[in-house]
C-alpha cells in the first residue's frame, strides 16, 4: 500500500503567476469556456475568480488595501484538499466519488451522472460541473501521474515551490519547520490549516501554511462533514410523520363519533353517510 | 461569517423546485388515501382513489423531472446499480440522495400497484397501502433532509426542512386531494375531513416555519432579501394564513372542486400555490449565496 500523498501549500512564497493553473488546464485537457475569451472580473487582477469544473487550480488574490499604497497581497493556489474524512465522496449516489490506494479523492467522470449532490456536500465548495463533460469535476491530484511515479502537473510547473507534493507524513515535518521559522522571524499569525489529523474531517491531504485567519483566504473555520445533520433531520421529520399521522386518525375518529352521535340524536341527521 | 458561506450552489433550480412540490404532494397523498385505506369507510373510496391516481401519476413526473436534471441524463440508473459491477445494487443508507431514488423507484411502484387494482378491482388493497404509505411519507420528507445533509448555507443551518417539508407535502397532498376527489364523486364528509386535516397541518406547517427560520440563527439574515419577502408574503401569507382563514370562516365554509369564488378563495389552490413557493425560496434562497467563495478576502 503507497503512502498517503498530497500538497503542502505555502501561501508566503506564492507570487500568483498561476503557473499551476495553467498547467493543470493542460495536463489535464479542460477546456476553455466561451471560447477561451475570458470575461475580466473587474475588481480584481484575479480573473479566474473560482475554482470549477474546468478549473481545477486557482490562484485566490487577497488584495487587503487601505487607500492606495497601505495594504498588502495575500497569494494562495487554491485545489481540492482531498479530505481525510470526504463529504462529496460520503453523499456521492452512484459511487463515482472513490478514494484512491494514496488516500486522495477522485471522482470516476465516466460513472457520475450529473446530480451534483457532491457540489453541495464540499464544505470548501471545490467542486463543480464541467459543461463538455455534463459530469462533476474536480482535481484528481494527477491520479494519472502518481500511478506512474510522477509528479502532478501543478507542484512540478510551481516556480517557488509553494505548492510541495509528497507523502503526507513528510509534508507535515517539513510545514512545521516552516511554521516555527515565520514565527521566529515575527510572523506572529502564520498558523497551518488542515495538518491536524485530529483536526476537523480528520485532516486534509491538501494542507496550507496562511498568515491571516482561513476565512480571508475563503476558507472555512471548521469544515464539517454534511452527515452532521442527518440523524437530527431524519429524526425531526419522522417524529413530524408521527404527529401528522395522529391529527389524521384523530380527525377519522372524530368524524366517526359525530356520525354515530348525530344518527343517534336525530335520526336522520347524519347527512351523506 | 458561516462556514456555509464558503461553499459551492448545486444551482438545483427548474427542474428539481417542482420535483420537490410534485414528489410532496404524491406522497402526502398517497399517506393520506392509505389511512383511510385503513381506517376510512367505503364511502371514502373516490378519495382513495384519487390519492392513489395523484401518487402514481406524481410519481412518474418526478422521476421525469429527476432524470431531466441530471447533467448524464441517460445515466439516471447509476443511481440503482453499481454501473461498473453490475448487477450490484447502488445504495448508501446515509446519502439521502441515494436512499432518496429507492424511495420514489419504490414509492412509484406501490403507487402503481394501488392504482391499477384499484382500477380493476383486485383486492391488493391493505398491505401495500401500509407499504406506499411509509415510502410516500419518506418520499415527502427526504427532500427536505437532502438539503439539510449538505453544507450550504440556510439547507445545512438547519436540521428542520425535512419535517417543514414534510409538513408541506401533507398539506399539500391533502388541498390536491380536496381538488380533485370532487370530480371522482367524493362525499362531503371526506371532503369535511380532508379539509379539517388540511387546516390543523397548516398550522403545524406554520410552527415549523418558525422554527425553522429561528433555528437558522445568524444565517436568518439572509431572508433580507427578495426571498425573505416571498417567505412572508407568498409562503406564509398567501399559503398557509390565507387558507386557515377561509377554512375557519364560520358559516360559507367553501367546499373543494373550486365551485364558488376564484382561485384566491379557494383554500386547497392557495395551499398548493404556498408549497410551491416554499420549495422555490428555500432552493434559491441559498442557490443566490455564491459570493463568498468567489470573493476571496471578503471574509476579513
Amino acid at each position: 500500500m503507497p503512502a498517503a500523498m498530497g500538497f503542502f501549500t505555502d501561501t508566503t512564497i506564492c507570487i500568483g503567476c498561476k503557473a499551476c493553473e495553467v498547467a493543470c488546464k493542460n495536463w489535464n485537457q479542460l477546456p476553455a469556456e466561451a471560447g477561451g475569451i475570458r470575461e475580466l472580473s473587474g475588481d480584481s487582477y484575479d480573473n479566474t475568480r473560482k475554482l470549477d469544473g474546468t478549473h481545477w487550480r486557482h490562484v485566490k488574490f487577497i488584495e487587503q488595501f487601505d487607500g492606495p499604497y497601505n495594504g498588502r497581497w495575500l497569494m494562495m493556489s487554491d485545489v481540492c484538499k482531498h479530505c481525510v474524512q470526504a463529504g462529496c465522496l460520503e453523499v456521492c449516489p452512484t459511487g463515482a466519488i472513490i478514494r484512491t490506494e494514496f488516500d486522495t479523492v477522485v471522482i470516476q467522470s465516466d460513472v457520475c451522472n450529473g446530480c451534483r449532490a457532491c457540489i453541495a456536500a464540499c464544505p470548501f465548495g471545490v467542486i463543480d460541473m464541467n459543461h463538455v463533460s455534463g459530469t462533476a469535476q474536480k482535481c484528481t491530484l494527477c491520479y494519472d501521474s502518481m500511478q506512474v511515479g510522477l509528479e502532478p502537473a501543478c507542484s512540478k510547473a510551481c516556480p517557488t515551490d509553494s505548492i510541495q507534493f509528497g507523502p503526507i507524513s513528510e509534508l507535515r515535518v517539513r510545514a512545521g519547520k516552516r511554521l516555527e521559522q515565520l514565527k521566529a522571524q515575527g510572523e506572529a499569525r502564520a498558523q497551518l490549516y488542515g495538518d491536524d489529523p485530529n483536526g476537523p474531517l480528520g485532516g486534509l491531504n491538501s494542507f496550507y501554511l496562511l498568515v491571516d485567519n482561513p476565512e480571508v483566504y475563503g476558507l472555512p473555520k471548521k469544515p464539517q462533514l454534511p452527515s452532521r445533520n442527518l440523524p437530527k433531520s431524519g429524526m425531526l421529520s419522522a417524529a413530524t410523520g408521527a404527529v401528522l399521522g395522529l391529527v389524521a386518525l384523530v380527525g377519522i375518529r372524530k368524524r366517526r363519533v359525530e356520525e354515530v352521535a348525530g344518527a343517534g340524536a336525530g335520526g336522520s341527521g347524519g347527512g351523506n353517510a | 461569517m458561516p462556514d456555509t458561506y464558503f461553499t459551492a450552489s448545486p444551482h438545483w433550480s427548474w427542474y428539481i423546485i417542482p420535483y420537490f412540490f410534485v414528489g410532496g404532494i404524491a406522497g402526502g397523498a398517497y399517506f393520506l388515501a392509505a389511512l383511510l385505506e385503513w381506517f376510512g369507510r367505503p364511502e371514502d373510496r373516490p378519495v382513495i382513489r384519487t390519492g392513489y391516481s395523484l401518487a402514481f401519476w406524481g410519481a412518474l413526473v418526478s422521476g421525469a423531472l429527476l432524470t431531466l436534471d441530471l447533467g448524464r441524463s441517460l445515466r439516471f440508473w447509476h443511481m440503482l446499480f453499481q454501473s461498473n459491477n453490475l448487477p450490484h445494487l447502488m445504495f448508501k443508507s446515509f446519502s439521502p440522495i441515494s436512499f432518496g431514488a429507492w424511495a420514489l423507484l419504490l414509492f412509484g411502484a406501490c403507487a402503481f400497484i394501488s392504482w391499477y387494482s384499484d382500477k380493476t378491482g383486485t383486492a391488493f388493497g391493505k398491505l401495500m397501502a401500509a407499504v406506499g404509505g411509509l415510502f410516500g411519507f419518506i418520499l415527502a420528507g427526504y427532500t427536505g433532509v437532502l438539503l439539510s445533509v449538505t453544507n450550504r448555507p440556510i439547507w445545512a443551518d438547519s436540521p428542520w426542512l425535512g419535517a417543514l417539508f414534510l409538513a408541506s407535502g401533507a398539506s399539500t397532498g391533502a388541498a390536491a386531494l380536496v381538488l380533485f376527489a370532487p370530480g371522482r364523486g367524493a362525499t362531503q364528509s371526506s371532503l369535511r375531513w380532508l379539509e379539517s386535516f388540511d387546516a390543523r397541518t397548516l398550522v403545524v406547517e406554520l410552527l415549523l416555519l418558525i422554527v425553522f427560520v429561528v433555528s437558522l440563527g445568524t444565517v436568518a439574515k439572509a431572508w433580507l432579501s427578495f426571498w425573505g419577502l416571498l417567505l412572508v408574503v407568498g409562503v406564509v401569507g398567501a399559503g398557509i394564513l390565507w387558507p386557515l382563514w377561509l377554512h375557519l370562516k364560520p358559516a360559507g365554509a367553501t367546499g373543494g372542486g373550486g365551485g364558488g369564488g376564484g382561485a384566491l378563495r379557494n383554500p386547497a389552490v392557495m395551499v398548493l400555490l404556498g408549497g410551491f413557493l416554499l420549495r422555490v425560496v428555500v432552493l434559491l434562497a441559498s442557490n443566490s449565496i455564491e459570493f463568498q467563495r468567489v470573493a476571496a478576502g471578503a471574509g476579513q
